[in-house]
């Protein structure tokens, strides 16, 4: 071991966590992105404390704050060390101490002297009606500052259904005239949905960055695919249940209790694709269907208007 | 004429919040707070499924996240005419006071502590200084001059490494910080063992409601989780309770108390005059009169004279917001359009001022909710406020103890400081009941009383109301139902009542009313502005939403 590791590992003891343990959160994190055992030790690399930590802008559009929120959730690593010791968060309302004049400053500074090379995140839809008047943050669009900011990004990450698809407020009759980013700006971007989406799929996906230099392989929607790849339904621990008809048809029944499948109370596992039944929220403690509530299919474009009525059988 | 000055974005905050001041012989002589961001939420409701209302609304706010969608299935519930199973009502109990515990410990923390403690400060403390201090003022369970030691090393590696990201830029050395580097230290600890702690608490939701934000288990006439009421699971919301309810009682408060009593001149800066709770944590199917925190109005500070609140005398104004003119209406009976337009606080710029009126125009996407055409300060402040008024005996022994420990009238609950103490007090007595409500699980689960779900038949038609109190404040969600649809649906919010703009009679909002007198040391560095906007713990995502355009006509409103 050279010496920044064992101090890393020295770090993480005085944390309480061993290096048993972290090895073992690496092998997971290395599973759910899909490379193989070999990169096991590359991944806890990347956590060793980069020099430079790679530099993230942060930006809040249409939104309601759960990505945020979702992130901050996290546990491997906790957020402390994906603020303090593997990213440079040089943007983000939520957190940042800055306000104001000087918020503003800190946005426009991070984004000239990393450009082309940091990493933003987009939280929250663009408004687009009206000249986008429906959102503002010091006297901007969102649509202007998106347009001015993203392209400028060595990638564009937008977490959660909002930045990409457009989310609630883009539900019919979308008053704001609300859009995904990469549909609002015609850019490509990397889409990470879910409402909130899992935390696991955005640190995968920045250990992918770290590790590989590039984003990870992405399906039509732009999702990655070590998470996206499969339906809900084909990864339920319920589906025996389904294919022997059992099936629960009223909340709180014994059926329910017991666990049966919920398709027949509208359970839209069969048409998402994301994976919570295997990476499921806050290091494995439950997900959806787990809590007995249907599928909602909160991951996929345009949810609120195809998925809707939740409670029906499609 | 006094010196303008906008914060926009006002960070640590959910939502896109603008706040403008002018500013005279170095204090706020006038205010205006305006929402920047519409999405119209109520708009898309119309038409839709009312059962599935919960999950629009709860998109409201991922910070305030569970407590609009627990509103809401009580609106319909209460139009549909069902009592909630006693079970499903502790378990809902149960999320709400954990939505609490995890919701002012990350505010007091992480949105409003550098307000007050200053970061950079810390790497001049002495550790020595640091464990001796922290020893007396708090029962942490970390500390000594190792522990603190290796907290500044952290601060300093950042510092040294030339990126400050979220520290950086901010108003660090602003001669307003008054608290000594330890004390400054033992903060910036305690905000990194609270970003820990705040992920573990929200894992309480998660036992029960799948994951946070967004917890997943309500439904119209109950809760889903009826699987995970076995042993293991309970107990490992216990144990993570536990965990959470010590560190509010070690931590927290001594915090809030250490710091305090740095900033006593704080508990007369940053009062507003009238107080509205609606009440909430029913603990019989009576949900009004059995509220763990009560409901009640208090008016021009009049503790004595404590009212009972009634909905009906709530009305939304808009004269000052982005929709098309009109008269001040009830929830119930609202018209509302958007119209987008110029921001206009009546400040004409330059030479133009002198020659223009200063008549404040439209300014704000939040509207101006009034009871009984007053201006309400909503949250914590007016729920401890209440409580202490009616003699609640766990509300007036924190209290008490409080005011005594720093040695300072009542009449300091009336202010920044108090706002900000009345939030960790508060989650103290909510976090102490949460422990009957798990043993009352228990017991229902050992004795077979495991049902969560009342079964119901939607009318055809319907109205009903849920009024709340969530940890931002008053919330009412207001259903109605026709051709077993959302007909309308409206919600007013706590942001709403306390960041909305200036009524129809110019009265200023709450916020607004707080702003003016404080002092500002230095305007191109508005710290003090920051410390009471972010006492009343802002939520702008929450506070816009529109009011759907209906008739004229008066609804009379069904009480179930």
């Amino acid at each position: 071991m050279d010496k920044q590791e064992k101090e890393f590992y020295g770090k993480l003891e005085a944390k309480g966590v061993s290096r048993r343990d972290f090895m073992k959160y690496c092998s997971a994190l290395t599973a759910t992105i899909g490379l193989s055992a070999s990169y096991v030790p590359k991944v806890a690399e990347v956590f060793a404390a980069p020099k430079q930590r790679p530099p993230v802008v942060w930006l809040h559009f249409g939104e309601c704050t759960g990505c945020t929120e979702a992130v901050l959730r996290t546990m491997y690593p906790w957020i402390d060390e994906l603020v303090l010791d593997i990213l440079s968060i040089e943007y983000q309302e939520t957190i940042m101490a800055a306000a104001g004049e000087q918020a503003e400053q800190n946005l426009h500074d991070a984004v000239k002297k990393y450009e082309g090379k940091f990493i933003c995140i987009v939280e929250g839809a663009v408004a687009t009606a009206y000249d986008g008047a429906y959102g503002k943050v010091a006297g901007r669009t969102f649509l202007e500052i998106a347009k001015e900011n993203c392209p400028k990004a060595a990638a564009v990450i937008c977490l959660g259904t909002c930045s990409s698809f457009g989310g609630v407020q883009a539900a019919k009759p979308n008053p704001g005239g609300y859009k995904g980013v990469g549909d609002a700006l015609g850019i490509k971007t990397l889409n990470i949905p879910g409402c909130p989406p899992n935390p696991v799929n955005l640190i995968g996906t920045v250990v992918n960055y770290l590790l590989m230099g590039k984003l990870p392989a992405l399906d039509n929607l732009h999702r990655p695919m070590f998470a996206f790849a499969k339906t809900i339904h084909d990864q339920c621990p319920r589906r025996s249940h389904f294919e022997q008809g059992e099936f629960v048809t009223t909340f709180g029944s014994d059926e329910a209790a017991r666990g049966y499948c919920l398709y027949k109370l509208g359970c839209r596992g069969p048409e998402t694709y994301n994976n919570c039944p295997t990476a499921k929220f806050h290091g494995g403690t439950s997900w959806p269907i787990q809590a007995g509530h249907p599928c909602l299919g909160c991951s996929e474009p345009d949810f609120w208007d195809k998925m809707t009525p939740f409670y029906e059988e499609k | 004429m006094g010196n303008r000055i906008i914060v926009d974005p006002i960070t640590r905050i959910e939502g896109h919040l603008r706040i403008e001041v002018e500013i005279e012989n170095g204090k706020v002589k006038n205010a205006w707070s305006s929402g920047q961001m519409f999405r119209g939420i109520e708009m898309i409701l119309q038409g839709r499924d009312p059962r599935d209302a919960h999950h629009f609304v709860q998109r409201s706010c991922g910070v305030c996240t569970y407590v609009h969608a627990l509103s809401s299935v009580r609106a319909v519930e209460k139009a549909i005419g069902i009592q909630i199973p006693e079970t499903a009502r502790l378990l809902r109990n149960l999320m709400h006071a954990a939505q609490y515990q995890h919701d002012h410990i990350v505010h007091f923390y992480h949105l409003h502590a550098l307000d007050w403690v200053d970061i950079v400060s810390a790497l001049k403390a002495d550790p020595a200084k640091t464990s001796k201090l922290s020893e007396t003022v708090s029962a942490a369970p970390w500390g000594g001059i190792a522990y603190y030691k290796s907290i500044q090393q952290k601060l300093q590696t950042f510092v040294d490494s030339g990126q400050l990201g979220p520290f950086n830029n901010a108003y660090w050395g602003h001669p307003a910080y008054q608290l000594p580097p330890e004390a400054n230290l033992m903060a910036a600890s305690h905000y990194l063992e609270a970003l820990r702690l705040q992920a573990k608490s929200a894992k309480m939701h998660a036992i029960f409601g799948a994951k946070n934000p967004h917890p997943q288990t309500l439904v119209v006439g109950g809760i889903t989780c009826i699987a995970d009421l076995v042993p293991d699971r309970i107990a490992q919301f216990l144990y993570l309770w536990k965990e959470t309810q010590e560190f509010v009682k070690n931590v927290y408060i001594p915090d809030l108390l250490a710091v305090a009593s740095f900033y006593k001149d704080w508990g007369g800066i940053g009062g507003t005059s009238n107080f509205l709770a609606w009440g909430d944590f029913p603990q019989t199917p009576n949900e009004v009169e059995s509220c763990l925190m009560p409901g009640g109005l208090i008016l021009r500070r009049d503790i004595k004279n404590i009212q009972t609140p009634n909905q009906e005398k709530v009305a939304e104004h808009i004269k000052h917001s982005w929709y098309e003119d009109g008269a001040a209406l009830h929830p119930f009976k609202g018209e509302t359009k958007p119209k987008h337009g110029e921001y206009d606080t009546g400040d004409k710029g330059g030479l133009m001022s002198f020659f223009s009126k200063k008549e404040t125009g439209k300014y704000s996407w939040i509207k101006a909710p009034r009871y009984a055409g007053e201006a309400c300060e909503v949250g914590p402040l007016a729920r401890v406020l209440v409580a202490y008024a009616k003699g609640h005996p766990e509300i007036v022994a924190v209290v008490n103890n409080t005011l005594a420990a720093l040695n300072v009238p009542v009449d300091a609950l009336f202010s920044t400081l108090g706002r900000t103490a009345a939030r960790g007090l508060e989650t103290v007595v909510v976090g102490d009941a949460m422990e009957g409500w798990v043993m009352k699980l228990i017991d229902n689960v050992k004795n077979g009383n495991t049902n969560t779900y009342q079964s119901y038949e939607m009318p055809d038609e319907g109205m009903g109301y849920g009024l709340n109190d969530v940890p931002r404040g008053a919330l009412g969600h207001w259903i109605e139902i026709k051709d077993k649809k959302i007909k309308n649906y409206q919600y007013v919010v706590p942001s709403t009542w306390n960041l909305g703009p200036r009524c129809e009679k110019g009265k200023l909002g709450p916020v607004e009313e707080a702003l003016i007198g404080t002092p500002i040391a230095d305007p191109k560095r508005p710290l003090e502005i920051l410390r009471t906007v972010h006492s009343f713990d802002p939520c702008i995502a929450c506070a816009i939403h529109v009011i759907d355009p209906t008739s004229n006509e008066v609804y009379k409103i069904k009480v179930l």
